[in-house]
């Protein structure tokens, strides 16, 4: 005789109750209401206050004004910008300009953070000692501290334009700026470009095609000769056949000040600076934490296999390392993003700078103008985060966790 | 069979070289300075570096500083007969400035004060070996904040008594009602007596005159704005920390959006939203105070960041122990009081420090909207043009940079001592 399992009771009661009020049940359910309830009331205050304020102040709501004329300039743009454009074209150059000097930052503190990590577990005690002081010393002092130091103090005491610093009679660097040369494109650039191209690709493919060979047949070959031929040699040879590529246009002293060449503002050159100093003092600490994380039989294992110092730490300890390093790291080139909203304080024509300073006093629609300069934070931060994640998540899958 | 076969040596084994010195002065530089040739090429590049960097940042703080001056002419390279560093008589004279900003001079007690009081405080709760914990963080985060408006605000005898008397009730109930709490109420009422002798005493008829937040600056500003901001963090991060772990899905969501927004944004946009936004969201004839403000916004900011400190703590606390809880029968809140927040917070203390060193790094931010901290009234004295000398900017970063770094230094290595008394258990 079989005796057939009994479907479950179906519990609806039970059920509804969970959906509706989670583990607490119906007294669950009556606090969300009730949470509800005050959220919309003060929800409420807040946009009736709001209205009845902007009345009173006679302050135009809604996002009209970013198709208003700005009618102010700003010192550094990336794309085609006048005193006539909108608003909207003025929170465009704001972000722009805040994405360029975030993504040059990121890369410098990276570049930096490592260098200084490396430095930091070199068995040299000079050097390590060196690493350790100049972390503890960025990292106890406040960013915007450092930001105004590069500008005012540093900044403002190299040269004024007839005494700068020159190099090569090209690079001149002083109180309103580092001048470099203009390239300027002329006849042989197309041939120039397909050139730097082809040898990008070439190196490439040569690099996998020695990979193939090590995995396949075990002798490696040493391409760095190779590669450094392929990217110097092939555009300097179309150089010589179709002609210049580009003329460079040197920067002359008129006046006061430097004309022509490309000019890069001393807001610019404070902010990147102490940015990436700033922020690399924290990658370090990361790196480091992770690179000791690894075990230390990894790098004596590697040593014993007869690769020298960097080649372990480059093919067997970061690689692990990189596990542990990823999360913090990504919350560090978040920090560089948000720090770079420091900008207003030296002027740097950032979003907050040109956008939450300039454009809000001129209009004076604060809550607009916040609520977009913040949803912009907001998005580059859940972006950036994304990126990562999926980054990580290639990583751990590649190394089989 | 001979005895020639035998080997016997006849003469003594020549004496082989000592190995190599591996302790000692000569010992550390071979194995740690100089024992390859790409650690010798470092070794050299590292003392050329400070070389290049120590020495001239000793002779600007100190050999050729300026130590004593009455205006800018004893800074200025002629008159002092050599190359001039730091120019220190500017740093004395501004001095006042830096530490008080515009505080009226006759005033000045009250933020002593306070200061002394803070530090009467803090040190005992930053001591392990010393009892009473409870009390003191009692004191220091419910009743030291009150006292310390009324110090530097100012304000009558009556304000004083009432809020003395909830501050009194509330450390009662928190002591635990009338079974533990009369200590706690005892030192509470105390404390706000003492305050009251000191102001109906030292105050014109009984009360202390107001002095107006704007008046406020310099390192007064700083430790306000830090102070207050993490007093006022920690509820909040409590609150966010225990609602991102309820079951309860409306204020979980609520928690985890609050927290993330938070954290998301950066600090300036929240001051600017403080200084811009929030006074169009209370009716009109309500006014915030600048400096409230911007203490509004970073209470916010911070308690979001609190938050994610104390879940971690929270994280790492066994199942086993709320379990426990439950099956003693205790509430949700007793098991949250009693049992979770206790381990957790104390878990937490070093991440706790350190979000802390991160405020008050920031505090240098509200310079920004039109408040005048340390950084900013050094800045601000930047254009005085009684002491324009080429070295006044480097002096007031140097003096600024060391009252900085002497607090964030002083905080970090605390932090590092309790994560490692925290871990004695796990240290092999």
């Amino acid at each position: 005789m079989s005796t057939d399992t009994r479907p479950p009771p179906p519990q609806f009661a039970a059920k509804l109750r969970r959906a509706l009020g989670g583990q607490a049940g119906w007294r669950g359910f009556a606090l969300q209401v009730l949470f509800a309830a005050a959220l919309a009331w003060i929800g409420y205050e807040i946009v009736a206050n709001a209205r009845a304020n902007l009345q009173s102040q006679r302050i135009a709501s809604g996002f009209g004004f970013l198709s208003n004329t700005a009618g102010f300039d700003v010192s550094q743009t990336l794309i085609s910008y006048s005193g006539s454009d909108t608003y909207t074209r003025v929170f465009l150059v704001g972000l722009l300009n805040t994405l360029l000097v975030s993504l040059i930052g990121i890369f410098l503190a990276t570049v930096i953070g490592f260098i200084v990590a490396l430095g930091r577990l070199s068995p040299n005690w000079l050097l390590s000692r060196i690493s350790g002081a100049y972390v503890e010393l960025i990292r106890n002092l406040p960013v915007l501290f450092q930001i105004l130091f590069w500008y005012l103090a540093v900044l403002s005491a190299l040269p004024n334009p007839r005494q700068s610093i020159s190099l090569f009679n090209g690079f001149f660097l002083n109180s309103r700026g580092l001048f470099v040369p203009k390239p300027i494109a002329s006849s042989g650039l197309d041939a120039f470009a397909l050139a730097v191209l082809a040898a990008i690709v070439s190196a490439l493919l040569l690099r996998r095609y020695a990979r193939w060979r090590l995995f396949n047949s075990g002798k490696a070959i040493t391409i760095w000769p190779y590669i450094i031929g392929l990217l110097v040699g092939l555009p300097l040879l179309t150089g010589l056949v179709f002609g210049k590529p580009f003329t460079l246009e040197f920067p002359q002293l008129k006046g006061f000040n430097f004309a022509g060449g490309a000019s890069v503002i001393p807001e610019f050159v404070a902010l990147t600076v102490a940015l990436s100093l700033y922020t690399a003092a924290f990658i370090a600490e990361i790196v480091r934490a992770g690179i000791q994380s690894v075990h230390k039989g990894q790098m004596e294992a590697g040593a014993s296999l007869g690769l020298s110092r960097g080649s372990t730490l480059r093919l067997i300890v970061v690689p692990q390392a990189l596990r542990v390093i990823l999360p913090p790291l990504t919350s560090q080139y978040l920090n560089l993003t948000k720090n770079s909203s420091l900008a207003v304080a030296i002027g740097y024509p950032d979003l907050v700078s040109v956008f939450a300073g300039t454009t809000l006093s001129q209009t004076g629609q604060a809550v607009e103008i916040i609520a977009i300069t913040m949803g912009v934070y907001l998005l580059l931060s859940l972006v950036t985060s994304a990126i990562m994640n999926f980054y990580g998540w290639r990583i751990s899958r590649r190394m089989g966790t | 069979m001979s005895n020639e076969a035998a080997f016997v040596r006849q003469e003594l084994v020549p004496e082989r070289a000592a190995p190599i010195k591996t302790t000692g002065f000569v010992g550390f530089l071979r194995t740690r300075l100089f024992n390859s040739p790409t650690n010798t090429v470092l070794t050299v590049l590292s003392a050329l570096l400070i070389w290049f960097t120590v020495v001239p940042t000793v002779r600007f703080l100190l050999i050729d500083a300026v130590w004593h001056g009455a205006d800018r002419n004893t800074c200025l390279a002629k008159n002092a007969g050599h190359p001039v560093g730091a120019c220190w008589p500017y740093v004395s004279a501004k001095f006042t400035q830096f530490i008080y900003g515009f505080y009226p001079g006759a005033e000045r007690w009250r933020v002593n004060l306070t200061f002394l009081l803070a530090a009467l405080l803090l040190l005992p709760l930053l001591i392990p070996r010393l009892p009473a914990k409870g009390l003191n963080a009692c004191l220091f985060f419910i009743a030291f904040p009150v006292v310390a408006f009324f110090l530097l605000h100012g304000g009558g005898m009556i304000a004083l008594a009432v809020s003395g008397a909830i501050v009194s009730i509330l450390l009662f109930l928190l002591g635990g009602g009338t079974r533990t709490g009369w200590l706690a109420l005892g030192a509470s009422l105390a404390w706000f007596v003492g305050i009251g002798i000191v102001i109906g005493s030292m105050g014109d008829a009984g009360r202390l005159p107001i002095v107006d937040t704007r008046l406020w600056g310099g390192l007064l500003v700083t430790l306000v704005v830090s102070v207050t901001g993490i007093v006022a963090s920690m509820p909040i991060g409590i609150a966010l920390a225990l609602g991102r772990r309820s079951t309860i899905p409306l204020i979980r969501i609520f928690s985890i959006a609050f927290i993330e927004f938070w954290r998301g944004v950066p600090l300036i946009t929240v001051l600017f939203f403080a200084t811009y936004m929030l006074p169009l969201f209370v009716p009109a004839n309500f006014t915030i105070d600048g400096l409230m403000r911007a203490l509004i916004g970073i209470a916010v900011f911070a308690g979001a960041y609190n938050a994610e400190v104390i879940r971690g703590g929270m994280l790492a606390i066994p199942r086993g122990q709320s379990e426990a809880a439950s099956a003693l029968g205790l509430s949700w809140w007793k098991t949250t009081g009693l049992i979770m927040m206790p381990q957790a917070l104390r878990h937490v203390i070093p991440g706790l420090v350190n979000s802390f060193i991160s405020l008050f790094k920031d505090t240098s931010l509200v310079s920004i909207v039109a408040l005048f901290d340390l950084l900013g009234t050094v800045r601000a004295s930047f254009a005085d043009p009684a002491w324009a000398t080429p070295t006044m900017l480097f002096t007031g970063f140097a003096f600024a940079g060391i009252i900085y770094f002497s607090f964030c230094f002083g905080m970090s290595r605390y932090s590092l001592f309790v994560e490692r008394r925290l871990n004695a258990h796990r240290r092999s």
